[in-house]
């Protein structure tokens, strides 16, 4: 007659599921938020997470609420980010195109240091509107997992397009110029 | 006497610089890096080798040290830009006394566990089995029986 397992392998591999259950619950967790890809994929716009964050510099909060019925291009970066620096003049002159039109560009410096920030800002003479995300809670709203991202929102208040990495000239012209 | 007076007068000018420094509390990058997370990175920053991010925040925290601030100080600037994640160490963050104190007891307690399942594996591989031993007694003796029946 066959012998009952001794309660101590039971127990190792009952340890050894719970550590892969672990394992898988920590992977699954650190998935980023892709339904705004799928949305967009399949044809739809969905209703953009709402952000309330401080304004870059003190002042009281900003909210993406601030700008319903306007063309908003959400840009996040951050001053230590070197394709940031490179899409910075091409965000300030859709900024000024777009301000009579309707729109604007607004940008989210995410988990950085506020002077070096700043410092940016005027290095590359930057005139839109700035939050500050010192937490990292709209990187979590909005799936952010590189540096930059820019989400372009309609009228509507719904996600149009979104740009995992620098936006360029042929993305602006034809994800956001549409919606002016 | 010249020397002597520029001597002196360098002296002099050293002095406050000195002073300074003995006024400065004594803290350095090393010793902050392992108790604060590069919040980008997601580890602590002392992992976080060449990431941007992380170079930034070091010079970030150096500049406070050149600065003449104290650990606690550097910690505190480092929350007003990055928030209480930045601090890696369960007691430093908010004020959550259960969780500060279950964050050791529990690994203790899985240590201990552990500990006492490889001490009661080991004693019981070591144990003769004495059911078996029984067996082999009760066919030893039978075993003695047959051989006397046929006489071998």
């Amino acid at each position: 007659m066959r012998r009952a397992l001794s309660p101590v392998p039971i127990a190792a591999i009952c340890v050894l599921v719970a550590l892969l259950a672990l394992l898988a619950y920590g992977l699954a967790q650190n998935e980023p938020d892709r339904s705004v890809d799928e949305a967009l994929a399949a044809g739809e716009r969905e209703r953009a997470p709402e952000l309330e964050l401080p304004k870059l510099g003190g002042n009281g909060d900003g909210a993406l609420a601030d700008y319903r019925g306007q063309v908003v291009v959400l840009n996040f970066w951050a001053s230590w980010c070197k394709p940031c620096k490179d899409e910075s003049p091409l965000l300030e002159k859709w900024h000024k195109r777009m301000r009579d039109r309707g729109g604007t560009v607004l940008g989210v410096d995410m988990l950085d240091v506020t002077s070096r920030a700043e410092e940016f800002i005027d290095d590359y003479d930057l005139t839109y509107p700035m939050l500050k995300d010192k937490d990292g809670d709209g990187l979590e709203r909005y799936g952010v997992v590189q540096y930059p991202e820019t989400f372009v929102i309609d009228r509507q208040g719904r996600i149009a397009a979104v740009r995992r990495g620098p936006v360029d000239e042929e993305f602006m012209q034809s994800k956001v110029e549409p919606l002016l | 006497m010249r020397l002597a007076a520029l001597a002196l007068v360098l002296g002099l000018l050293a002095l406050p610089a000195a002073a300074a420094a003995q006024d400065c509390p004594q803290t350095t990058l090393g010793d902050i890096e392992d108790e604060v997370m590069c919040p980008v990175c997601g580890t602590p920053l002392g992992l976080a080798s060449e990431a941007p991010q992380a170079q930034d925040e070091r010079a970030y925290i150096q500049e406070l040290i050149d600065d003449c601030k104290s650990k606690d100080e550097v910690k505190q600037a480092l929350v007003a830009e990055y928030g209480e994640n930045v601090l890696a160490l369960p007691g430093d963050q908010g004020d959550d006394d259960l969780g500060d104190v279950l964050v050791y007891v529990i690994p203790a307690l899985g240590i201990l566990l552990a500990a006492a399942g490889i001490g009661f594996a080991v004693v019981r591989w070591r144990r003769p089995d004495t059911e078996d031993r029984a067996l082999a007694g009760a066919d030893g003796a039978r075993l003695d029986d047959d051989m006397d029946r046929y006489d071998l």
